[in-house]
């Protein structure tokens, strides 16, 4: 924004004359509007004016078909009481809370175990890397396969060390769990692209600095390269926490929100109001109330993080 | 549907050593292997365990403790293929890939080059606006969006997964934030000699752009190819589904025949694990060619 204004303005005394600043100064208008023109519509139509209808329907009862009825605020108290969203809202904090930590942290480590130079470096992290391209519908495929009760292959390794079978996804006790290592088990190799990229950012002399000192390599890496990542774990914290508040796929695929509503997680709630009992107003509600959870958590996250990060210093 | 709050910090490029390790000097051993194999074929299990079982019979698949198949079913590949749309949906997915990752690839750079590089009146505004709808969660629009496609008469068609998504937010703001950090002294140099502004990006700044393209593009295909919920709502017909969606109803109606089911998973995924195989490449080609930081 603060470079933008140079262009013009440089060109100018060269040029030494108004009329020509003044073409320019045109020139940059009607290219400016040219430019961004096409996002500008769709943007517009498919970003903009979809928010605003969505806080319309969330004041009406609509069933997506018929025209929709206004009933003021009755949706968004009808969530206060409602045992079945107070029940997705806890599913899905257990499940946030679980799944952030140990992913973040859990990318950290990997991370660091795969900065370094040792053959077989390029396999070790194409293992970590490639499930990060595979889908979400087929991640949860395979662990269904994986975790199947009767059949699958972690109750055979469970077995082989004399734990009996578990139930996994049919087991309301342990569904949720489940989901929290198949979704680790997806998303741990954005977290190591994003501290490996961030661990080439930290400047070699201050680790030989450390060693020098005689402080051992593992000291170094918590004390001099982990506060050195703040900044891509407080991303990482963000990006993570925002994505887990939405999580929807695995569960469509592997639970619908079983079994006795342990996974039903608020997107799936919202889905389910939306398109199985063509609530709309209703899922709008809950829509909005997920943005602004989302909102919410994120500015916490960021101010804390700020803080920490000065604290530190 | 990329619908992220937040970018990235820029990349810099996270596999530094790539030719290291595979290079002349000798060294002992390293006893990191100990925690890198084990880590690494935990990784792999998921992906390993669906290729055997994609090769086995359903009797070897249903037996406990499961043991590897005597022979390779290469005939279940072969009854995927018959029992379900799979080229279709395949052709479906590398359509609506190829439109929206060419047109993102179009509109934002142009749009995020304004945004960088041009003042005009209302461009403040507008950025404003561009940056709130990249905080608003996909789930919010989701709804409306259905009623703005159903009211082109776009629902259970190829077009719903591809107007909504001409253009992203995100892509804008990547594009913007690539723009803004490359020196402008040649498009100044470009606009003394007297070219204009769509002169000055198209035969100075277009042939600059190559990673920050590449980036976007796989960034893109990725966010299309990975999309559920969206196609979920907006297509019913089989032979309009993408290859996530086409999984998933797969999925559903054959739930117990689980060499059936990792035989289809693994067709499905096997296109993008070999683009990223080549992407991974070019990604860390194409930063270290251009030396961004």
């Amino acid at each position: 924004m603060v470079r933008t204004a140079e262009a013009p303005a440089a060109s100018a005394p060269v040029e030494g004359r108004p009329s020509v600043l003044r073409r320019v100064w045109w020139s940059d208008h009607l290219a400016g509007w040219a430019f961004i023109s096409p996002t500008v519509v769709l943007i517009g139509l498919f970003g903009l004016v979809p928010v605003v209808w969505a806080f319309v329907l969330s004041f009406q009862q609509n069933d997506l078909i018929s025209p929709g009825k206004w009933v003021g605020l009755a949706n968004y108290k009808k969530l206060l009481h409602d045992p079945l969203f107070a029940n997705s809202v806890r599913n899905t904090i257990v499940y946030t809370a679980v799944f952030v930590p140990v992913s973040v942290i859990g990318a950290l480590l990997v991370a660091a175990a795969l900065n370094r130079r040792v053959r077989g470096i390029t396999f070790y992290r194409l293992a970590v890397f490639i499930p990060v391209v595979t889908s979400t519908v087929a991640t949860a495929t395979m662990f269904s396969w994986l975790l199947d009760p009767d059949f699958g292959l972690v109750n055979a390794a469970l077995s082989k060390v004399g734990i009996a079978s578990q139930g996994f996804f049919r087991d309301p006790h342990e569904a949720l769990m489940s989901i929290v290592l198949m979704t680790v088990w997806g998303w741990l190799g954005f977290g190591v692209i994003i501290y490996l990229a961030a661990l080439q950012s930290v400047p070699a002399d201050l680790l030989e600095a450390a060693a020098i000192d005689g402080c051992s390599r593992w000291r170094a890496f918590w004390r001099v390269e982990v506060p050195l990542l703040a900044p891509a774990t407080l991303f990482l914290v963000i990006w993570l926490t925002i994505n887990a508040l939405q999580l929807f796929d695995e569960i469509f695929v592997t639970t619908k929100g079983g079994p006795v509503g342990a996974t039903t997680v608020v997107v799936y709630y919202l889905y389910q109001q939306a398109f199985q009992y063509f609530n709309g107003g209703y899922a709008s509600a809950i829509a909005y109330v997920l943005f602004l959870a989302i909102l919410v958590v994120t500015v916490v996250q960021l101010t804390a993080g700020r803080r920490l990060s000065h604290a530190e210093r | 549907m990329a619908h992220p709050a937040l970018v990235p910090p820029v990349l810099v490029d996270p596999l530094p050593e790539y030719e290291d390790s595979v290079g002349p000097r000798r060294r002992r051993p390293s006893a990191w292997h100990l925690l890198l194999l084990p880590l690494s074929l935990v990784m792999l299990t998921p992906l390993a365990w669906m290729v055997v079982t994609a090769v086995s019979t359903v009797q070897e698949s249903r037996q406990f403790p499961p043991r590897l198949p005597s022979s390779i079913q290469w005939s279940n590949f072969v009854a995927v293929w018959t029992t379900a749309p799979f080229g279709r949906w395949l052709i479906n997915t590398a359509v609506v890939s190829a439109i929206v990752v060419a047109s993102n690839l179009v509109f934002c750079s142009l749009a995020g080059y304004a945004f960088a590089r041009l003042r005009f009146r209302g461009s403040g505004l507008a950025f404003m606006l561009l940056l709130a709808t990249l905080m608003v969660p996909f789930q919010v629009v989701l709804i409306p969006t259905l009623l703005i496609v159903k009211s082109f008469g776009l629902i259970d068609h190829l077009g719903a997964l591809i107007v909504p998504n001409l253009v992203t937010a995100f892509g804008v703001f990547m594009m913007r934030q690539f723009f803004l950090a490359l020196p402008p002294e040649l498009e100044e140099a470009g606009r003394m000699d007297g070219a204009s502004r769509a002169g000055v990006f198209l035969k100075i700044v277009t042939p600059l752009m190559g990673p920050a393209l590449a980036t976007l593009a796989i960034l893109t295909f990725l966010s299309i190819w990975n999309d559920f919920l969206w196609p979920l709502v907006a297509i019913q017909s089989p032979e309009n589904m993408t290859m996530q969606l086409g999984l998933s109803t797969f999925q559903g109606s054959h739930l117990t025949d689980w060499p059936l089911l990792m035989a289809a998973t693994l067709m499905s995924q096997l296109p993008v694990i070999l683009l990223f195989l080549a992407g991974q490449r070019m990604f860390v080609r194409s930063i270290a060619s251009s030396g961004i930081k």
